[in-house]
């Protein structure tokens, strides 16, 4: 499959031509009225494999975007285990709970029919000789049932399954979800964490790892999706499923490599068979899962950190797919 | 009395399936008149979620009373329950020698503390 963008010296290359036509605002300078970008920009950062560094390169990128001036957004899509703002630290101004539909059967209507149990391909309704129950943790809040009951004695109510909160981490906006606990069904709750996206900037879309329901939930409609990985045999593995699920969503992608020293030949190898680019590789460093475990932004934080995030926010700003939604940048 | 029993095939000769909502078949043996029906649970077998509650319905659409099996989950047992459909579990062997075994009160009826999925 072709894919733009996707040999590592080209990408290199665009970036630095590009960056002329880039708007970068210095801080004391009025910002462009849309901050950069004629529409808004979503990257998402996930990983097959858990704990390979998502968040670290999230929270960073954000930061990074913001400081250059750029209108930037975390999103934090992680919902059954949200952490952003262990290293953003924002100051939250709203907070609101997330609610899904579910039916309520009137009993005193219900003949037990069965209809809407018949309905039901998730099993959410069961019905007996005298009673229809619910299992609301099936539901998918579909509606059928209702519209298919002949007695009317289904009606809808709402039931919470978590909340969104929004706020600022000091130039960045931040939004997050959290899902209740016992509660296994987090896409509504990313979906109405994605809906209170700023509708200018960029965004960058922090995903649970995995390669299930949730996880496309939160990359459907990005423009771009950064794979991170470690170089271990589970990281790699878990990279060629997550390669595969952002191949059938049919988004351009690319990886980076964390925690990498000379053990990435295998992590190298299978990328380049696959034309998949390299957009940054990060060092196997003492000093970063330190500041890690203080919540600091290694990027701020560590020495030698700050030139590889820089040149992953070059790339993903000159890639085309981001490029071409410059105000000023040309299709290149 | 209509008596449901999960078994990895259809003729009472079958062993029984361990499992209740994912069971390859549901038997169910009639006491009154000494037949026996199967009926093909592969909606159980295929289904991501709600296996038990699927087989719940099928066996309380077939107006059983009693169900043999080896083990049963939460969910299945408040459905079962629910339908009042009493539960006979770790049921082993084929299913005719655990339907005598449930005749001579051998098999334990499943309480709450039961319906932990067999773990």
């Amino acid at each position: 499959m072709q894919r733009a963008g996707f040999e590592r010296t080209p990408i290199k290359q665009s970036a630095r031509a590009l960056q002329a036509h880039l708007p970068r605002p210095a801080d004391s300078r009025p910002r462009p009225s849309n901050h950069g970008f004629a529409m808004p920009i979503k990257i998402a950062i996930a990983s097959g494999k858990g704990g390979t560094g998502k968040t670290t390169v999230a929270t960073n990128l954000v930061r990074m975007a913001a400081q250059r001036g750029y209108q930037a957004a975390y999103i934090d899509c992680d919902v059954e285990a949200p952490n952003g703002h262990l290293f953003l630290r924002p100051e939250i101004t709203q907070r609101e709970v997330v609610r899904v539909p579910v039916p309520a059967v009137d009993e005193k209507r219900c003949d037990h029919c069965g209809e809407c149990a018949r309905f039901c391909q998730y099993h959410a309704l069961l019905c007996l000789p005298e009673q229809t129950l619910l299992f609301p943790e099936l539901c998918h809040g579909c509606g059928g049932c209702r519209l298919l009951c002949p007695k009317d004695a289904i009606q809808e109510t709402t039931r919470d399954i978590g909340y969104c909160q929004s706020g600022r981490a000091d130039q960045a906006d931040f939004i997050s979800g959290c899902l209740n606990i016992g509660e296994a069904k987090s896409p509504p709750l990313i979906r109405a964490v994605k809906s209170r996206m700023p509708t200018t900037g960029m965004a960058f879309i922090d995903s649970p790892p995995g390669t299930s329901c949730p996880v496309v939930e939160s990359l459907r409609d990005c423009n771009f999706v950064v794979l991170v990985t470690e170089p271990t045999p589970f990281g790699l593995h878990d990279l060629g499923l997550a390669f595969d699920m952002v191949r059938l969503l049919d988004i351009p992608c690319g990886v980076v490599i964390n925690r990498a020293s000379d053990n990435d030949r295998e992590t190298l190898a299978w990328c380049e068979t696959r034309q998949l680019p390299i957009l940054a590789s990060l060092p196997d460093d003492r000093k970063a899962a330190e500041a890690y475990s203080r919540g600091k932004l290694i990027a701020d934080a560590v020495s030698g950190f700050a030139q590889p995030f820089a040149e992953l926010l070059d790339t993903l700003l000159s890639l085309p797919q981001v490029a071409c939604h410059t105000v000023s940048g040309e299709r290149p | 009395m209509k008596i449901a029993i999960t078994a990895q095939g259809q003729t009472p000769q079958s062993t029984v399936d361990p499992r209740f909502g994912r069971a390859a078949w549901l038997l169910i043996h009639d006491d009154c008149d000494n037949s026996w029906e199967s009926i093909d649970n592969i909606a159980g077998r295929d289904t991501a979620h709600g296996a038990g509650i699927q087989a719940a319905q099928k066996v309380a659409d077939h107006g059983v009373e009693a169900l043999i099996t080896g083990a049963i989950g939460p969910k299945a047992f408040t459905s079962l329950t629910a339908g009042r459909i009493r539960i006979y579990h770790g049921a082993t062997g084929t299913a005719k020698e655990a339907l005598a075994a449930f005749k001579a009160g051998k098999l334990k009826e499943a309480s709450e503390q039961d319906a932990t999925g067999g773990v």
